[in-house]
């Protein structure tokens, strides 16, 4: 996929093939970059209907509690398994719990632990893939190795596994999932350094004394961050269709609090009697997704266009 | 070829051996005695007594890894907490289930994905690309088991013609299993289909660059024998080890896939073992899946290495 207004003379991404024609440390202009990068997004059409959708969730995740037109576990029984109506419309569960509330309320617990999750994939598989790539040698081999193992696990076995053992809450789900998606982060960050480490800047930065961890901080970190960017929104969508998979298989969220893939498991029961049990949250779950997914695609385009798209990050093939 | 086949092995080896350690740390980290947990309200001393000697738990560590590890090279995973079958008998009769379900997600994915790929290649830019790029994305992001949902209700529900769930062994009653089949095959085929597309698209797209396939034309070469020898073949490479990646993540996807349609496979074993804390069975099943895992991405580098001599000196 190849963005249309993606400028010609945009600047030179650092890593990215930075030829003789970057000059040694020089920060890129941050302000018009950014500036770049943004016109690159809105010219995208798939990727304003991500931005859209995703602005949508953010002020339903936040307000969802006030915006509802129900109490998520208030109870009608005398209504119960009604159809899409004007009052409710999204039908009503077997318990006669609007749907439509329930899925409001469900998106910030959704959200949240997506971002958790990726905030402690993020966190450790940065600084890992920074260490491994950065020093090399047998810190890069005992790095990576590890990360191989984790990569090893088919990714929703593993967080089963984790969250079977320290117990099922979403606490739990939040850091199983983390796990999970280190590896990913650890393994495109390393990829990174490796084609920062010897650029000029760095062995001149290096050469007047500065620190490793400065060096690290100030001269690797923001010249490998487009790729990290890039992988966060991606990883985002992974994350959330992890969290509703372990909340469907009742290893997530934990009722009474609602959430999309236990309302889909609730909903397989009724599958004959109430297809809108079984539709609605998943649409929420799939919209979701799909607009992490093509934001991060845009993203990738505008900010790093070697970079793998979702679908080829999906298909789990190495770089 | 000999030197990669061997220094690839060795790899994947390395890799299992550190599967093996983290499947038995599993155990470890349960909080409190893994047995008494498991046994909850049906405890009593007896049964207690004698799992926890058979599971060994009392050993030191070191002693409970390598008395692991060596019951697993020789087929002995344990025995459920919960039944007191051997785990790998467990483990064997859940295998062909889960087997078949991936070979014929398999299928079907290569039948939603190669015709689509080549065509939206060929016709890259055209309606038949755009709706190809649409599927494939929708395919990347829908989470399966709301696809299962919407298969179960669409074609057990409205049209009445699948059943919804269940499971018939193949020699016992052939229609009966691929009945069974068409649901859980189509939910896990068509989210991988989705990813090959994209995958089969860009191989033929390259190809179709090349200039050895416009020497072809050219040369006056019919343009459905150019595709055929020069575009296809070569676009062949890239596509096998997509595939073999594929397969191996299928193994991931069959596990939701299978607790929707009751699917008596290695998933829905290794869900109910979590559900009754029978952790041997867990591990066993986590072992199975990760080494399935790892032969299936072994296998794929060596044909991929057996078909594209450059990958043996590359690395």
């Amino acid at each position: 996929m190849t963005v249309g207004g993606v400028p010609d003379s945009g600047p030179e991404q650092p890593g990215a093939d930075a030829g003789p024609e970057t000059e040694p440390g020089t920060p890129p202009a941050q302000a018009s970059q950014r500036r770049q990068v943004l016109r690159a997004l809105l010219s995208h059409k798939l990727a304003v209907f991500g931005l859209v959708v995703l602005a949508l969730l953010l002020v339903v995740g936040v307000f969802g509690n006030t915006l509802a037109p129900y109490g998520p576990n208030e109870l009608d029984v005398p209504n119960r398994l009604t159809g899409p109506s004007a009052q409710h419309p999204f039908g009503t569960d077997e318990l006669g719990r609007d749907v439509l509330s329930r899925v409001m309320v469900a998106a910030r617990l959704s959200l949240l632990v997506g971002a958790v999750a990726v905030g402690i994939a993020l966190t450790l598989g940065v600084t890992l893939g920074l260490v491994a790539g950065f020093y090399g040698r047998w810190v890069d081999d005992a790095v990576m190795r590890v990360m191989d193992v984790l990569f090893a696990f088919p990714a929703i076995l593993l967080a089963i596994a984790i969250v079977a053992v320290l117990g099922p809450n979403v606490v739990n789900a939040m850091i199983a999932i983390g796990i999970v998606y280190t590896p990913i982060f650890a393994r495109v960050t390393r990829a990174s350094v490796l084609t920062v480490r010897e650029e000029v800047y760095v062995r001149a930065a290096r050469s007047i004394g500065v620190g490793d961890l400065r060096l690290l901080r100030l001269h690797i970190l923001p010249n490998v961050a487009a790729p990290i960017i890039v992988q966060t929104s991606l990883s985002l969508a992974f994350a959330i269709l992890s969290e509703t998979a372990l909340s469907f298989l009742g290893l997530g969220v934990q009722p009474p609090d609602p959430s999309w893939g236990r309302m889909l498991f609730e909903g397989r029961g009724f599958v004959q009697q109430a297809w809108w049990m079984g539709v609605f949250p998943g649409a929420a779950i799939f919209l979701t997704v799909l607009a992490f997914n093509v934001v991060g695609d845009a993203l990738r385009d505008a900010l790093d266009p070697r970079q793998r798209s979702a679908i080829e990050a999906r298909a789990g093939v190495s770089s | 070829m000999g030197r990669f086949v061997l220094r690839r092995t060795t790899q994947a080896v390395v890799v299992l051996f550190g599967v093996s350690l983290i499947v038995f740390a599993l155990v470890q980290l349960v909080p409190g005695d893994p047995v008494r947990v498991s046994l909850g309200t049906r405890f009593d001393p007896e049964t207690y007594a004698a799992l926890r000697e058979r599971s060994g738990l009392d050993r030191p560590l070191l002693q409970q890894y390598l008395s692991y590890v060596g019951g697993a090279l020789t087929g002995d995973l344990g025995v459920s907490f919960r039944t007191g079958q051997p785990v790998t008998t467990t483990l064997t009769d859940r295998l062909p289930a889960t087997l078949s379900l991936a070979g014929c997600s398999l299928l079907v994915a290569l039948l939603v994905a190669v015709p689509l790929g080549i065509v939206s290649a060929l016709r890259s830019g055209s309606l038949s690309d755009h709706v190809a790029t649409v599927v494939s994305q929708v395919g990347v992001s829908i989470p399966d088991f709301w696809m299962a949902i919407l298969l179960i209700l669409l074609f057990s529900g409205v049209f009445g013609v699948l059943p919804p769930s269940g499971y018939e062994p193949l020699l016992e009653d052939p229609v009966g299993w691929a009945s069974h089949m068409v649901l859980p095959a189509v939910t896990v085929g068509v989210v991988s289909g989705a990813i090959l597309t994209r995958f089969i698209r860009a191989a033929v797209l390259e190809q179709l660059g090349q200039d050895h396939v416009r020497t072809a034309r050219a040369r006056g070469i019919k343009e459905s024998l150019v595709l055929r020898r020069h575009v296809l073949r070569n676009a062949l490479i890239p596509v096998i080890t997509v595939t073999g990646v594929q397969l191996a993540s299928l193994l991931g996807g069959v596990i939701v896939v299978e607790v929707i349609f009751a699917w008596p496979g290695l998933g829905r074993l290794t869900l109910d073992a979590v559900n009754a804390r029978d952790y041997p069975v867990l591990q066993g099943a986590v072992m199975l899946f990760a080494a399935l895992f790892l032969l299936v991405n072994l296998l794929v580098d060596l044909l991929y290495a057996a078909v594209d001599p450059r990958i043996r000196y590359a690395k």
